[in-house]
């Protein structure tokens, strides 16, 4: 038996986030992730899913990257660069954007919270940490403007799940059903200091805690005492990928990445074309008067099989495009995923094949989330 | 932990020799690297295979995984149990979860195999 998912030994040393003793007392299968030793599951990728859905999972993040913008016409600053609208996230608020090209393609993909009137952080994926933080280096920035990557300064729990506030709110004093879906309060969690804010990449209510790398592990074991009896389970990366994909949400190098723009890959919700210039606008608005040539999908396949990223979709013997991301979905127990299809075979219902390690597999194209949760 | 009475290969299957029929699976050092499957892929009864060739897949959540038969000759039964209920592979890995039944046309492709002591040597060194 061959195992082509086998991740090749490291060589240069992997590096650790401060809760790796935690992951090694769970029993956390570790892997390569961009340099990173990291957890992609502990019980199993689908007890882990199931749990998120269900209960809770608290998924360690730390390995993301967070930079800081700040001083006089830092708003400004990063209005420049970013496609959504800083002017109208008021502080204490988060948006969802982009770092682009000037052709309009994805750097990375990233969350913006305003901090204070002229404090921004920057959060962004751990595979692009360095390219991102050189690209904006790179930009002109007023005089005033300080930026700093304090990604080694900052680790990040995300606990996720219908559970979440009720295992965190005894921890805090800070008020948490207050806290509307995309905002965030600065407090204390068992006495130690965190941004607590309410995102996650799940599809689930949960919440994300930034917080100094020492107090990080002590939060990891308090959190997962205080947790444990309503379901809490440690969470890693499998089962985030899973979780993510069934609530239709993008990863850069599968959805999005340098040849894609927010248009292709039903981001547009992000571009506040309105709002002024930014890098990447009039490569934007030129790519949106000719019109999309591709539009991604959702689909379910039929036959039985996984058709997962790079597999080729075939429409009367010929291939009309790929698979960005594709799992079997512990929630409806079958297998999903993304894909770019011409314009024209996007349309809901439409039956394609996928050619997974030379076998056609029938599919269907589906709407995007699969999963949206219950409210 | 690793069935005395079995061989095994270094792809992580394991061989039980009954007459001369051999049933193949995959051990438990297999399950584990896999995870919770989800679909069993199996062959054709009647199908003839040379030792080495590619009989199936196994596949997680996160990975498939092929399965290689170590002998050669005809699938005689293959473990329809699997189909609604793959996951056998990873509660039982060395009984209710095996693959498929080969009459099996050389012994000599038996002789090759690891024993029990010598896999579980091998399954500890880690991923191969």
């Amino acid at each position: 038996m061959s195992d082509s998912s086998a991740v090749p030994a490291a060589r240069p040393p992997l590096r650790r986030t401060p809760l790796y003793e935690a992951h090694l007392a769970a029993g956390a299968k570790l892997v390569d992730f961009a340099g990173w030793e990291m957890p992609v599951q502990y019980a199993g990728v689908i007890d882990e899913h199931r749990a998120v859905r269900t209960a809770a999972g608290l998924f360690d993040v730390s390995h993301m990257g967070e930079f800081a913008i700040a001083g006089a016409g830092a708003l400004d600053f990063v209005q420049s660069f970013t496609p959504n609208d800083v002017a109208k996230l008021v502080p204490g608020r988060i948006h969802y954007s982009a770092l682009l090209t000037p052709e309009g393609t994805f750097i990375d993909d990233l969350l913006v919270y305003r901090l204070g009137e002229q404090e921004l952080m920057l959060v962004v994926n751990a595979s692009n940490v360095e390219p991102d933080f050189a690209a904006i280096a790179a930009l002109p920035r007023p005089a005033g403007v300080t930026l700093e990557n304090r990604s080694e300064q900052i680790a990040l729990l995300a606990l996720q799940g219908p559970r979440a506030l009720s295992i965190l709110q005894p921890l805090t004093a800070t008020a948490l059903a207050p806290i509307k879906y995309y905002g965030f309060a600065q407090g204390q969690v068992d006495g130690k200091r965190a941004l607590i804010s309410r995102t996650g990449y799940t599809g689930e209510d949960g919440f994300e805690l930034y917080v100094d790398p020492h107090d990080a592990l002590p939060l990891w074991r308090t959190i997962s005492a205080a947790g444990a009896a309503s379901g809490l389970v440690p969470a890693g990366l499998g089962a985030r990928d899973t979780l993510r994909l069934e609530a239709g949400m993008t990863l850069y190098g599968h959805e999005i990445d340098r040849t894609t723009t927010p248009w292709d890959a039903r981001l547009d919700w992000i571009v506040k074309l309105e709002k002024g210039d930014f890098v990447g606008r009039s490569a934007l608005v030129a790519a949106r008067a000719r019109g999309a040539k591709r539009q991604l999908v959702g689909f379910e396949v039929i036959s039985r099989g996984i058709a997962r990223q790079g597999c080729a979709i075939v429409q009367d013997g010929e291939r009309v495009g790929a698979v960005t991301s594709g799992t079997w979905s512990p929630t409806f127990e079958k297998a999903l995923g993304m894909a770019y299809l011409p314009v024209a075979l996007a349309e809901v219902g439409t039956a394609i094949e996928i050619d997974v390690r030379g076998k056609l597999l029938a599919a269907r194209v589906t709407a995007l989330p699969f999963y949206k949760r219950p409210r | 932990m690793y069935p005395d009475d079995y061989r095994y290969t270094t792809e992580h299957e394991w061989v039980r020799v009954e007459e001369d029929i051999a049933v193949i699976g995959v051990t438990d050092f297999a399950q584990k690297e896999l995870g919770e499957v989800v679909f069993v892929e199996l062959p054709q009864v009647g199908h003839v295979y040379d030792a080495g060739d590619e009989i199936g897949t196994i596949e997680s959540v996160k990975a498939v995984a092929e399965v290689f038969t170590p002998v050669a000759g005809e699938v005689v039964e293959v473990n329809e149990a699997l189909a609604d209920d793959p996951e056998l592979v990873n509660e039982d890995p060395h009984v209710d979860g095996w693959l498929i039944k080969i009459r099996y046309s050389a012994s000599s492709d038996l002789e090759s195999l690891m024993d029990a002591e010598s896999y579980a040597e091998f399954a500890q060194q880690g991923k191969h």
